[in-house]
């Protein structure tokens, strides 16, 4: 059998034709980045390519020093013969499945995808090809997510109830994707929207590259305490667990993260609400998005790889789980 | 169902338990008699038979779901319980109808005796029509099992919200054996009866912890010494010739401890005892570990009867002849005890905690340094003319307990062993709350149970698992343990912000429910000392 055009590489996902890698997880030369979680998009590498609107977050995160080119999505680049095109995933802004077509041979890495559209990222859009390297975070048929609008007046009914009982609601979700997705969704005229350091920081970077975030105040030590208790606040995990959540008496705690889906994990966080919200595929969204491709092998990583490998062998497609350093979605 | 789905998320959702009370109350002031009686039945462990097989339920769950047995067996095994496993995989119904909890319960003790493939079509029909949470409540009914932290004590605290009826009253009527099909809420709950009144405690007095140095008290010869046994408080009642014991969560424990039955014949009638219970044997009490193997049985056997026998160890008398002695000084009551106890035999399963002699307060510090040697917890200070008070009251009554360093805290992640104990969790990672009522890792301590514990907190563990991570497995934060330490110090490596010195398990508090574990506070008030 004849060398795999995309390899599965110690450093990352590996195109040999034109040594270059694809959210490779140790420092290479060149590397194309699917989107700007930290899982993904790492620190070192000689040059990067990345979807347009992923290049000030890159900048913001890893340094505006590094080398980095933009490409809208579709835009086709010959590579020594191998044509690299971006498509989107869905996922958070910026976040492209990145397509390989070489010889005639075609392989799609989806990095992070999700296959509803929120408004805010550009919608997912399926691909053709005959290898699709995708993840499968929630890849169990327990994970089924409701529709955005729902788990949205859901958040607006727990702060609406918060503001009543005159207590803050703090809601932890990733800085980058998750937060600004609620930002964007939910109803303004319940209160103002307080945001953590991290999450405001993203939230400039964005607006800076033109893209439209809805208002919010960052919480400084000068910031009017009298808002709290009427604010929706937008925390990372991280904030949550820190001493920065002191500053909240009494607040509610809410959690956005697919994992909430299980009572286990809303529990031992031991947060008042769980929010079943991910910028991830659910089980059903997988399943659909890999028979889109009509691709024939099938390349799990992120998660329950083997079980998800196993079902998929069952359904005929010749799939096998790849080891990678990605971390899907986490709660802190 | 609905009502009681809504019930039930209010309780899941929080860990306060003053919301949990109000959330139950509500429930009892709008929910039906029948569904009344059945939610309190299943808060207190008095579940309806399981009529089908879970191996069918699993299977059932899989074809409905279109999906292999072994993806649902996966799925099952991530989700880690079986009743929210099922009412994950199935979609929630577009056709949603509701049927109470009393239907839902009578139809499932009815499918008793039906063949397999009417309980299939029965379970399949219900599934379908209703949401997820509807239906894991639905499975639990099914699969049994109902623990979603509502202790007795809140269910107690709800009804007596909703009814007005004192707590001990319905504490006592939850007592025994009653029948949720059967039973009216009127006839359990709220119909008089002759046995409330003789069978009524009086509320606990509870010493505050002595912080200041025992010279600040003043005159030695103002105050009764009497050592801290390491039981569970007991009020023993003994009214018309009928025995009752109540332990400090109002709760009626007369059945657990038959040992004190025998106490009619040399007790006169109409008195009421406070004191310790405590597992006892030769002159000699023994560990409370021990006496921990009774407090969770409804039933005691022969062969812990013997090993574990308990007796009252009294310390104060509030009823002598029908009259309430509460007004008279502890002096006076404690002379009256003596007189009564006197001259009982060895036989009689009760002892009188002995005052300790003491002439300055350096004699006494020397006593409770070597307290723990007696198997106490340190001196009780108990001024002698002090009259018996209701509740925690500073003043009068101290616990001077020796050696502050330990911590009631809960298990939140669970790791196997090595050699020997491989194939046991053995070492534990435990937390505290913190102000917002969230738990906090603090600690990892190993040694300090038995091999029995292990395997019993093992098996625990693999029911229990929410999440894996390598040989790591969190678990729901539900067991309790006291940990002992050396020394405790600030450390900004750690989460919680302070560092315990060689931390150890000293026992597994199968009395106390997370709600009751230490704060991170109370670890941060021990750094000052
Ligand atoms: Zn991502
Ligand atoms: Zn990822």
């Amino acid at each position: 059998m004849q060398r795999k055009l995309i390899q599965f590489k110690e450093r990352g996902l590996y195109i040999a034709p034109i040594d270059t890698y694809i959210d490779p997880w140790r420092p290479v030369g060149k590397a194309i980045i699917t989107h700007g979680h930290s899982d993904h998009a790492r620190r070192g590498h000689g040059a990067y390519l990345c979807h347009d609107d992923s290049v000030n977050i890159l900048k913001y995160r890893l340094g505006e020093d590094i080398k980095v080119q933009g490409v809208p999505y579709d835009q086709v680049l010959d590579i020594d013969g191998v044509k690299i095109s971006l498509h989107p995933a869905g996922h958070i802004i910026g976040s492209a499945q990145v397509r390989v077509e070489y010889r005639g041979e075609i392989w799609v890495v989806t990095g992070d995808y999700k296959t509803e559209d929120d408004g805010l990222a550009v919608a997912f859009e399926p691909v053709k090809c005959q290898h699709f390297i995708t993840e499968c975070t929630f890849g169990l048929p327990v994970f089924k997510w409701k529709p955005q609008e729902v788990v949205i007046s859901e958040i607006n009914e727990w702060w609406t109830e918060n503001v009543r009982l005159g207590r803050p609601s703090v809601l932890s979700s990733y800085a980058l994707g998750k937060a600004q997705r609620v930002i964007n969704s939910v109803n303004h005229d319940i209160g103002p929207i307080l945001t953590h350091g991290a999450v405001e920081n993203t939230n400039e970077v964005l607006r800076a590259s033109g893209i439209d975030i809805k208002e919010t105040i960052r919480v400084t030590p000068d910031t009017d305490k009298s808002l709290f208790n009427k604010a929706l606040i937008i925390a990372p995990g991280s904030g949550i667990n820190s001493p920065w959540l002191n500053k909240f008496k009494n607040a509610s705690i809410g959690i956005a993260s697919g994992w909430m889906m299980m009572r286990g994990a809303r529990r031992r966080r031991a947060a008042d609400r769980g929010f079943v919200f991910s910028d991830h595929a659910d089980w059903l969204g997988l399943n659909e998005a890999i028979k889109a491709t009509e691709a024939e092998y099938i390349y799990p990583t992120h998660g329950y790889t083997n079980v998800f490998s196993k079902w998929l062998n069952e359904q005929g497609y010749i799939a096998s789980p790849v080891e990678t350093e990605y971390e899907g979605e986490v709660v802190e | 169902m609905k009502l009681f789905a809504n019930l039930f998320q209010q309780l899941d959702r929080t860990t306060k338990t003053t919301v949990k009370v109000k959330s139950l109350a509500k429930y009892f002031d709008t929910a039906s008699d029948t569904d009344k009686v059945w939610t309190i039945a299943l808060f207190t462990h008095r579940r309806p038979k399981r009529n089908v097989k879970t191996s069918l339920l699993r299977e059932w769950a899989a074809e409905y779901a279109g999906i292999p047995l072994w993806l649902f067996e996966e799925s099952y095994h991530i989700v880690g319980d079986l009743a929210e496993a099922i009412s994950l995989i199935i979609d929630d119904s577009q056709q949603a109808m509701d049927k109470s909890l009393t239907t839902y319960i009578e139809e499932l003790i009815d499918l008793k005796d039906k063949e397999e493939h009417v309980k299939k079509e029965y379970v399949l029909k219900a599934w379908n029509s209703m949401n997820q949470t509807e239906r894991f409540l639905f499975n639990k009914l099914l699969t049994g099992g109902f623990r979603i932290g509502v202790s007795s004590k809140l269910i107690v605290k709800a009804l007596s919200k909703s009814t007005g009826q004192e707590e001990n009253v319905i504490s006592h009527r939850l007592m025994g054996n009653w029948d949720p099909s059967t039973i009216s809420f009127e006839d359990l709950i709220l119909s008089e009866s002759g046995l409330d009144e003789i069978s009524k405690p009086y509320p606990f007095y509870l010493a505050y912890a002595l912080e200041a140095e025992p010279e600040d008290l003043g005159a030695t010869d103002e105050w009764q010494a009497e050592y801290k046994w390491d039981g569970i408080r007991g009020q023993l009642i003994l009214r018309d010739g009928e025995l009752f014991v109540w332990s400090r969560g109002e709760e009626l424990v007369t059945d657990k401890y038959p040992e004190y039955e025998k106490l009619k014949d040399y007790l006169p009638d109409n008195i009421v005892i406070d004191g310790e219970i405590l597992a006892y044997i030769d002159g000699k009490p023994l560990s409370f570990n021990m006496l921990q193997k009774r407090i969770g049985r409804k039933k005691v056997g022969k062969k812990l009867l013997q090993d574990c026998p308990v007796i009252l160890m009294a310390y104060d008398i509030l009823e002598y002849q029908g009259k309430d002695l509460r007004s008279k000084s502890t002096q006076e009551r404690r002379d009256i005890l003596n007189g009564i106890c006197k001259n009982l035999p060895q036989e009689a399963p009760i002892r009188i905690s002995p005052t300790i002699e003491f002439a300055d307060w350096d004699v006494l510090k020397e006593l409770r340094s070597k307290s723990r040697a007696l198997d106490c917890e340190g001196i009780m200070l108990k001024r002698k003319s002090s009259e018996y008070k209701i509740g925690r009251k500073k003043g009068d009554w101290w616990k001077w307990k020796v050696d502050p360093m330990n911590v009631d805290a809960v298990m939140i992640y669970a790791q196997r062993g090595h050699g020997r104990r491989a194939n046991l969790f053995t070492d534990f990672t435990f937390a505290v709350r913190n102000e917002e009522g969230g738990l906090v890792p603090f600690a990892k301590a190993y040694s300090g149970l038995t091999d029995k514990e292990f395997k019993e907190i093992t098996s625990w563990v693999k029911k229990n698992t929410r999440e894996r991570f390598g040989p790591v497995c969190s678990v729901h934060p539900e067991l309790v343990f006291e940990l002992a330490f050396e020394g405790i110090a600030r450390s900004t490596r750690h989460k919680s912000g302070i560092a315990l010195r060689f931390p150890r398990i000293l026992r597994w508090r199968k009395d106390k429910n997370p709600n009751e574990i230490n704060t991170l506070e109370d670890l941060e008030n021990l750094l000052t000392k």
